[in-house]
């Protein structure tokens, strides 16, 4: 325990933000950057594909799918492999570790949420769509104005659970030296060199919180959209 | 108005619609019944193009619906239809599902759109509802605001297809009072229904169908009083029990 402690007072900085502010973020902040900014990219990106899934247009569903199956089938540290290795060969230009981490799970995590938009799109009912193409709304309109703010609304809880499992997908970005969390753990057990059990302890510690106050949250807000789901059943039953 | 020619549709090997032969004009308020899977819903369904059909002509004011010159949305932006689920957007508040397909469709001003919206909602009778959420009303003010969103892009004629099935028995009248109601105004309404005391007052004309054809034609008074097919006979004593 003492260990621990030592470690943490020693080396909590380095966990928490690297050598920020006088070298670059890393850490914890850097990985929560990158989980936060892999969702943030990763959200249209799924929208897109996630419509294109059911879309009427059958081009569209074979790309969409095919781009889901796909990445699906791979692992994610093949991903970032490929990245390392393609990204630049597009671009013409060598990219940094972290472009290239952010890449891979950009793609990743869009096949995973798309999944999540295309069901939420299904499990809505069928006489929206039909009400709102009765009206003489477009496909897009209806899609834009009706289908996906509820939609999304409802996949709030599973898109907060697509981030928890993002955060912890990060951490694969140490194998191409990415300074977030684990990396900084696997620097301090390598410069202390005897205390592996209790760096990783602190390591799995820092993610444990982390996720499981998101699936706190998660359940919150589930909570929050059953109870607004509710009321047109209260109102039926009043009715 | 309205004219279905020789129309038939499949659902794969299920036969829904069978070689359908009817004229709805101007101004006419014709009920269809039948009993449940006769191929009524499926019937006002293909007006509006919401089910595609496999054989024949139904055509609006001389227009194939079905036509490859068709602007769907076009189309459909002329045909009001009610539901029997309702289907009001549940995120969107009672105005707004009343202005949405005018401002949206028909590019209106919101300031119009919400002028129109409350004419609309004060016909119905749920002006003071316009800025609560769907989910908060009652069955039947929900279907008037259905009605209320239809009536919206002035569409010359309405099909409601059983919009008082979903409802509880006492939430029935205020619903088939605003029906009432746009029938004396003049419009032009099919609807698919049992409730034979609308039929009688408003109704020009009864069709009774069953598996997928239309096996009688009369005014509601025949219809009820004098059914002439068999099946119809059955059916008219069944819904009086």
């Amino acid at each position: 325990m003492q260990d621990i402690i030592d470690i943490l007072r020693n080396y909590g900085l380095l966990l928490t933000i690297g050598q920020f502010p006088e070298g670059p973020i890393g850490g914890l902040a850097l990985t929560l950057i990158l989980a936060l900014t892999g969702l943030v990219l990763s959200f249209p990106l799924s929208v897109l594909i996630g419509v294109g899934r059911i879309s009427p247009n059958p081009v569209a569903v074979k790309l969409s799918t095919a781009f889901v199956y796909i990445v699906r089938a791979l692992p994610l540290l093949m991903l970032i492999f490929w990245a390392y290795f393609i990204v630049p060969l597009i671009i013409g230009r060598t990219v940094s570790g972290l472009t290239t981490v952010i890449v891979a799970l950009v793609v990743y995590e869009t096949a995973y949420l798309a999944e999540v938009v295309r069901a939420a799109i299904l499990a809505l009912p069928k006489g929206q769509a039909e009400a709102s193409r009765s009206l003489g709304l477009s496909y897009f309109q209806t899609m834009k104005d009706i289908i996906l703010p509820q939609a999304l609304f409802n996949a709030i809880p599973s898109i907060l659970n697509q981030f928890i499992s993002l955060v912890k997908n990060t951490s694969v970005a140490y194998i191409i030296s990415v300074d977030e969390l684990t990396y900084a753990a696997y620097q301090v057990n390598a410069q202390l060199l005897t205390k592996p059990v209790q760096v990783y302890i602190i390591l799995a510690a820092i993610y444990f919180i982390i996720c499981f106050s998101l699936n706190r949250l998660v359940k919150l807000v589930e909570k929050r959209i059953h109870t607004s789901r509710q009321a047109p059943i209260a109102a039926e039953a009043a009715a | 108005m309205i004219v279905f020619e020789n129309v038939d549709k499949w659902y794969g090997e299920y036969h829904a619609l069978n070689n359908i032969n009817e004229t709805v004009s101007k101004g006419e308020v014709v009920v269809v019944c039948g009993p449940s899977g006769s191929g009524k819903s499926t019937l006002i369904r293909t007006v509006n193009r919401l089910e595609p059909i496999q054989k024949g002509r139904i055509t609006i004011d001389g227009r194939d619906v079905n036509g490859s010159d068709v602007d769907v949305n076009e189309l459909r932006s002329h045909i009001g239809f009610v539901f029997q689920q309702f289907n009001l957007f549940p995120h969107l508040s009672v105005a707004r599902n009343v202005m949405l397909a005018p401002m949206r469709v028909h590019k209106v001003s919101e300031k119009t759109a919400r002028e129109t919206a409350m004419d609309l909602l004060d016909k119905v009778g749920l002006a003071h509802k316009a800025d609560e959420f769907p989910p908060r009303l009652s069955g039947g003010q929900q279907q008037r605001v259905a009605i209320a969103r239809a009536l919206a892009m002035k569409p010359p004629v309405m099909l409601f297809d059983e919009p008082t099935s979903a409802l509880d028995p006492e939430l029935v009248g205020e619903v088939l009072n605003v029906m009432k109601q746009l029938a004396s105004e003049g419009m032009t309404m099919v609807c698919v229904t049992h409730e034979m005391g609308f039929a009688r007052e408003v109704a020009d004309r009864v069709i009774f169908m069953d598996s997928g054809a239309v096996l009688e034609r009369a005014s509601p008074d025949d219809f009820f009083q004098r059914p002439q097919h068999p099946r119809a006979q059955k059916f008219v004593s069944d819904i009086r029990h």
